[in-house]
């Protein structure tokens, strides 16, 4: 069972919260780091100052209330702004908070150097100290086990209720603070001073106390500037073009005129998308050291995926029955499933279900009074001795042909062909014996994970390359990889052979992700753009990697890819929307501004709004609501599916590019209605 | 750095003699073998005497000439340009009142529905040689009349100086007002022996 | 439909001579060897030995900035003196005086910057030697400088060095094989139609009238033809190729015309051979063809249509098309033409008279010069249109859910900063410029026509002057100081700004590891990015000077209806 890591966005805490920050946030200080919308919120004082002294601000005097009202809705504008970025933040700090529910002050058992126990406080521990945990106990600290095996609930921290083994010596030996011995006892020596636990620094990260922007980010905050830059001058230089055509525009106009054209949507919501974007990652219960590498993981080229346990199961599952020597299929998979009754391990259990699949029955007596044959290393046979005494095995082939031999059976011609046929496939043959005939052969295959097929076709789709890696040799590998679909295989690898693999394709140009657990990992986790480590590995591997799998799923990466491909779409279909709703603005304010020296400019409101001063307003109202009219997006993030780049471009300029041209025309001309008519303007 | 500049100078002096002096005289001579009346602005001689390019247009005020459109450098042709007067300027339409109004008392007869509007503009260069066919035919009954001829030979002499266009399709019907007023000269002469 | 006809016409034999051409110079920026080598390379090797260059020698971006900004300098340098001293120099037939410091300040600039505008009258104010010297030189040298720095930068986009290339080796192979071959070919077509080629400066006829009228001649042909292949717009004459010696004949107009776009079209072929990517390349190159019909299109109608100012004359027509300021024999149709191409590849000269056009007629060329990226100038067009591209990938590439790439290298901040400045120049060079100008009585002292169409006189010398164009609404007073200077330095940093920025783009791309194609890389080769293409550079362009177009061009038109 997973535990939930689902944080309502809307709940009445984080608003509230929310609400507030965004009041704090209008300290000028903070809000010089969003250069856009800290032209609005000089906008703002600029009008405030108009409304209070309209005369030295080109206003009549019975302009005062429409520059108030100007002012009113910068405000809210950039409070809408600053709101979103708390509720991002907000949402982040809520999962920090559960995370810190896990840090508890706990009591240590410090091993001195003469060997004798002292009980201290969790927090007084030193890197290099060595504590002793029994069951019952909680880590009290960040460590590897260097005595003993224990199993540990971590659901604290992954939400995964089944204990898992760790022992010393190996890739299973670290542990993490916070979470509990279940049972036997273990002396770990801690590996982090307090405040820089794992946990710690996941804390940090959730709360995004220590965020830093990204470099898309920053390359398009850059943009985003360069944009507001141009707008600035378009509207100063403005004022002395149209004074000289004798037209008059207050300075409350041109503000307003400023901030309706400064990309303000996509300023307003571009924090909150990079923390959005985080928390997605987190909720999927994976630790992203940065930003920057849930950037990286939208980029990736190619990923590096270990054969087992991330594309198969890692055990051989029955995948065929071959009947030989004249016999039925019916009769192989009969007595396959007759051998196996008895059989407990994942072999042996994925005989009986195919067999079971296949319409094969066993009678419910037939266990009565047989005798079980168990597995030896020596034998390399397993089977049945029932109680009519029919003997039943099934073993590996060299052994069946000793053991038929002996019995004085024959071998069906056949039987070579079927074996050889299957070991070229790269499976495992098992020889099906009933007394001394040879029935057929079970077909154990190396199981590729449901769903892995599916996902490296769309992999492909997305245009990113999967390359297996495995210590089988080229047959068995090559078979697997055909199968699940990959691209490319690395057979007979050596530890060095990812870092290599990893190299060349980053020379090539390629961005690579690759997920592991091992200390051997640890390089090229480290060399990857996107190293995704286990939660269960190493210690090394979890410092080489920038990313960490709570869950322990190395399949996750792919998921991993989608939020990072996600978050740059996010990006990328706001600022575009932001961007094209100016068209319609232009539309809304220019003629107003100019109608009452040209009356005939009207023919430009081709929204055919109420009145200049309702059109200026209606589209600067347009302007700020629109804000938390897309929070949700920029939380949720554009919908994404594994597609090629043309089709999500076709879609997402569809709905942001057109949709950002028609929106705001739609909407001005509403916001006109309504104001019009309630307020009768 | 100061290798560097000397160097620069070298290559600047280098270029402005292969550019700006070995190039345009040796195409001058080619240009001049070649084509020698045009390379040397197309000069017309009657008699043996310059009387005008055939390419720049020529003040024409006497009624016995055809004449060509107004000139914003009254041709003097030691200069060049246009009004530059924009549509929406009152002294644009003042102008063109003018024009035509001047236009109407030298040929006397004709519609202002008639006039086409390239005889009561101002050319770009101030030196346009041409007319419209329709500006010239306009012009052939004053013309005729102050020189004596017949209309029908004067209307023929502007059918033969219309440059049509080429191949029908390329350039636009134009009539060289001096060419014009040349052919009608012999016209003159002719008619006088 | 004439104009239709003249304008596919051109098309067609701009498309037919792209590829060979672009191949051409793909072949002299890539060092290729070439049959033509027998003749080409003793002049080079002449030329290298005298000025002792090593045309080996590689240059990284800045060495390539630093030495094509020193050449450009120097060569300023040595001119502007030239025409403060010209009347004491030989080849004066037309008396003409020493240029005052603020107006040869402004020549220099001119002209070195590929933008010929020009503030000095022809006839009288240059002398021969000057027009040779000086302009015809720097003519050619102004469009080697935009050949050769769009080279290095596509280049930089291409390769897998820091090095741009050789500035100097690259100019002298541009100069000499390029240049200078189809500028003598072309002299000659020009000569045959009538474009005076000779030293004899004036010629004075006795007229029909019994007048007398003195004809300037001068060696008009060798300027009239580098004017327009160089795409530099500076005329021998004050109207430019509205006088009958510049440009004679519609086909003198129309080879006028082609030679304009004869090489920003093929350098776009070039950058596909360069970058490997022939498609893209054929993307931006349609992309830019449609915007630029359509403003021909538009241009041709307005001027077959002005309106109310002249139906309220009464004349024959309904009407018949504004003939004021325009050639008979280029009519109300191939004029507007001519403006469009001229101000499409940043030429600047002109066959008629663009402040006495329609508003809307007159608020194409406007317009062209604002977007300043519809092919553009030699060389500097490419330039900006790879600025607009990596812009266009940029801020629709991370709707694909990567980090945007172009030609398979990322765009990030270091890039996206550069480009974005560059973006910048264009718009506040033209309109703090027009601001300041209007504000200033010594600057709105310089227009002359009422209004609307006063601000858009100033608006069109800025844009003229930022895009290093050239053209102006003649009406227009440059010549005062004041102007001297604005628009001086508004060419100057028009045009260094943004080449040195693009070489600066082109130095850190080049330091990229480009990444092979796949599914999921946003496509620079597709109808899908052409379309986008021409969707950010209509709307960035608009959201800029949306409101100074309406103040000035449509307002005027909206006045007069």
């Amino acid at each position: 069972m997973k535990r939930k890591r689902e944080i309502k966005t809307w709940s009445r805490e984080i608003v509230v919260g929310a609400i507030k920050n965004s009041f704090i946030k209008l300290n000028p200080l903070y809000m010089y780091k969003n250069p856009v919308m800290f032209v609005v919120e000089v906008g703002t004082f600029i009008t405030l100052l108009a409304t209070i002294f309209p005369t030295y601000f080109g206003s009549t005097p019975d302009e005062v209330g429409y520059n108030a009202l100007v002012t009113f809705i910068l405000f809210v504008t950039v409070l809408f702004a600053n709101f979103a970025e708390s509720l991002a933040e907000g949402r982040g700090k809520a999962q920090a908070e559960t995370l810190r529910k896990t840090k508890k002050e706990t009591m240590a058992k410090l091993v001195q150097s003469d060997g004798s126990i002292k009980i201290v406080k969790s927090s007084e521990l030193k890197k290099g100290d060595i504590v002793i945990c029994e069951a019952g106990d909680i880590i009290p600290a960040d460590g590897e086990i260097i005595e003993g095996l224990a199993a540990i609930d971590e659901s604290a921290i992954t939400g995964e209720s089944a204990p898992v083994i760790k022992e010393a010596g190996g890739d299973f030996s670290s542990v993490t603070g916070g979470t509990k011995v279940i049972s036997d006892r273990i002396k770990i020596r801690v590996t982090v001073d307090e405040g820089e636990s794992f946990l710690d620094r996941m804390i940090k990260l959730v709360e995004g106390a220590k965020r830093q922007k990204s470099p898309n980010e920053i390359a398009l905050t850059t943009v985003l500037v360069s944009l507001t830059i141009i707008f600035i001058v378009v509207v100063m230089t403005l004022y002395p073009m149209a004074k000289f055509v004798h037209v008059r525009i207050s300075a409350a106009t041109m503000i307003a005129l400023l901030v309706c054209l400064i990309p303000t949507t996509i300023g307003g919501l571009l924090s909150a998308i990079g923390i959005a974007g985080m928390d997605r990652v987190t909720r999927f219960n994976v630790i992203a050291m940065s930003g920057k590498a849930v950037e990286a993981a939208g980029d990736i080229d190619t990923i590096l995926l270990d054969k087992t346990g991330t594309i198969t199961f890692g055990n051989r599952l029955a995948a065929d029955f071959i009947p030989v020597g004249g016999h039925s299929k019916e009769e192989v998979t009969y007595y396959a499933l007759i051998s196996s009754l008895k059989d407990l391990t994942p072999e042996g259990r994925s005989i009986v279900d195919l067999a079971r699949k296949m319409g094969a029955k066993a009678p419910d007596d037939i266990l009565e009074g047989a005798e079980v044959v168990e597995f030896s290393a020596e034998t390399r046979m397993s089977g049945l001795n029932l109680k009519d005494g029919t003997i039943v095995r099934k073993g590996s082939y060299d052994k069946v042909k000793e053991y038929i031999g002996e019995k004085g059976g024959s071998i069906p011609d056949d039987l070579d062909k079927e074996v050889e046929k299957i070991s070229l496939l790269g499976g495992t043959p098992l020889v099906v014996v009933k007394d001394n005939e040879v029935l057929g052969v079970i077909y154990l295959k190396d199981t590729i994970k449901p769903g892995m097929k599916e996902r490296f076709k769309q992999l492909r789709a997305m245009g990113i390359k999967t390359i297996m890696i495995t210590g089988d040799n080229p047959l068995t590998a090559k078979t697997i990889a055909e199968e699940a679909g990959v691209d490319e295989f690395i057979a007979e690898s050596k530890p060095e052979d990812k870092i290599n693999v990893i190299k060349r394709e980053q020379a090539q140009g390629r961005l690579v992700a690759m997920t592991g657990d091992g200390t051997n990992d640890a390089p090229a986790l480290a060399q990857a753009d996107v190293g995704l480590a286990m939660n269960s590995g190493t210690m090394a591997a979890k410092e080489a990697a920038n990313m960490v799998d709570l869950d322990s799923d190395p399949t996750k990466i792919i998921e991993v890819v989608g939020i990072g491909k996600q978050l740059l779409m996010t990006r990328g279909a706001l600022t575009t929307f932001s961007i094209a709703n100016d068209v319609a603005k232009y539309f809304a304010i220019l003629p107003a501004i100019i109608s009452e020296t040209l009356p005939a400019i009207k023919v430009l409101d081709v929204m055919k709004l109420s009145s200049p001063t309702n059109a200026i307003l209606s589209a600067l109202i347009y302007n700020a609501i629109i804000i938390p009219i897309l929070i949700p997006i920029a939380m949720r993030g554009v919908k994404y599916r594994p597609m090629s780049a043309n089709a999500l471009l076709m879609r997402n300029l569809l709905i942001y590019g057109l949709g950002g041209l028609i929106a705001p025309f739609v909407g001005i001309k509403l916001i006109d209605m309504i104001i019009s008519s309630i307020f009768g303007m | 750095m100061g290798e560097e500049i000397k160097r620069t100078i070298k290559f600047t002096l280098v270029f402005m003699v292969l550019l700006g002096l070995v190039y345009p005289f040796v195409m001058t001579g080619i240009a001049n073998l070649l084509f020698p009346y045009q390379a040397k602005g197309s000069i017309i001689k009657v008699d043996g005497k310059p009387v005008g390019s055939e390419l720049i247009g020529q003040k024409f005020t006497d009624p016995r000439w055809f004449m060509g459109r107004p000139s914003a450098v009254d041709y003097d042709a030691t200069s060049s340009g246009g009004t530059n007067y924009a549509l929406s300027n009152p002294k644009f339409h003042e102008e063109l009142e003018k024009n035509i109004e001047e236009f109407l008392k030298k040929n006397p007869g004709v519609k202002r529905s008639e006039i086409p509007a390239d005889i009561v503009t101002s050319s770009g260069s101030g030196l346009d040689p041409h007319i419209s066919p329709k500006a010239a035919y306009l012009q052939v009954k004053r013309v005729a009349k102050v020189n004596g001829l017949p209309e029908e030979v004067v209307k023929k002499l502007v059918d033969k100086n219309i440059e049509g266009r080429f191949l029908g399709l390329f350039g636009e019907p134009r009539v060289n007002v001096l060419k014009l007023n040349l052919s009608l000269l012999e016209e003159i002469k002719k008619h006088k022996k | 439909m004439y104009s239709n006809i003249e304008l596919f016409t051109m098309i067609a034999i701009i498309v037919l001579l792209t590829k060979p051409l672009g191949t051409y110079m793909y072949n002299i920026f890539e060092y290729k060897p070439m049959r033509s080598d027998k003749i080409f390379l003793p002049v080079e090797n002449f030329i290298y030995k005298i000025t002792g260059i090593n045309p080996e020698e590689e240059m990284d971006w800045k060495k390539y900035a630093l030495t094509f900004l020193l050449v450009n300098m120097v060569m300023m340098i040595i001119t502007y003196f030239i025409l403060r001293v010209q009347q004491f120099l030989p080849l004066n037939p037309t008396g003409a005086k020493n240029m005052e410091s603020s107006l040869a300040f402004n020549t220099v600039i001119s002209f070195m910057t590929n933008t010929n505008l020009q503030h000095y009258a022809g006839e009288d104010g240059i002398t021969f030697l000057s027009q040779m010297i000086v302009i015809v030189f720097l003519m050619f040298t102004s469009a080697a400088s935009g050949l050769v720095t769009a080279a290095a930068i596509m280049r930089g986009l291409s390769k897998k060095t820091t090095n741009l290339g050789n500035f100097y080796a690259d100019f002298v192979r541009i100069t000499v094989r390029l240049l200078l071959p189809i500028s003598m070919l072309a002299t000659l077509i020009l000569v045959w139609q009538g474009v005076p080629q000779t030293f004899a400066g004036k010629v004075v006829v006795d007229t029909l009238e019994g007048g007398k009228q003195t004809i300037i001649t001068g060696p008009v042909a060798v300027l009239e033809s580098i004017k327009h292949l160089g795409t530099n717009g500076g005329g021998f004459f004050g109207a430019n190729s509205s006088h009958p010696f510049e440009n004679p004949t519609w086909l003198t107009n129309m080879i006028e015309m082609l030679l304009m776009m004869l090489l920003p079209t093929s350098l776009i072929y070039t950058y596909g051979l360069m970058i490997n990517n022939k498609k893209h390349a054929l993307v931006l190159y349609i992309s830019l063809f449609v915007i630029f019909i359509l403003l021909a299109v538009g241009a041709v109608y307005a001027e077959n249509h002005p309106g109310v100012a002249y139906s309220k004359l009464h004349i024959y027509g309904k009407p018949y098309g504004n003939y004021e300021g325009k050639e008979v024999r280029f009519g109300v149709s191939q004029s507007p033409l001519f403006a469009t191409v001229t101000t499409a590849f940043t030429t600047g000269s002109v066959d008629s008279m663009h402040d006495s056009y329609t508003p809307l007629g007159g608020a194409v060329p406007l317009i062209l010069m604002m977007l300043n990226t519809i092919f553009g100038g030699d060389g500097a067009g490419l330039q900006n249109i790879i600025m607009y591209t990596i812009l266009t990938v940029f801020l629709t590439g991370l709707m694909v859910g990567r980090t945007p790439e172009y030609l398979g290298r990322k765009i990030e901040t270091k890039e996206i900063k550069l480009i974005a400045l560059a973006i910048l120049v264009h718009p506040f060079l033209i309109l703090f410029s027009s601001a300041l100008t209007v504000m200033l009585k010594v600057g709105a002292s310089s227009v002359t026509n009422p209004l609307y169409h006063g601000l858009t006189q100033v608006l069109y010398e800025f844009s003229s002057a930022a895009a290093n164009n050239g053209s102006e609404f003649a009406g227009f007073i440059g010549n005062t100081v004041f102007m001297n200077i604005m628009t001086g330095l508004v060419m100057f940093f028009g045009r260094y700004i943004t080449i040195i920025l693009m070489l600066a783009v082109a130095g850190s791309m080049a330091e990229k590891i480009p990444a092979p194609p796949s599914p999921g890389t946003f496509r620079t080769d597709n109808a899908i990015f052409g379309a986008i293409f021409i969707a950010v550079v209509l709307i960035v362009g608009a959201l800029t000077f949306f409101p100074a177009v309406i103040l000035g061009p449509i307002s005027e038109f909206l006045s007069m209806t």
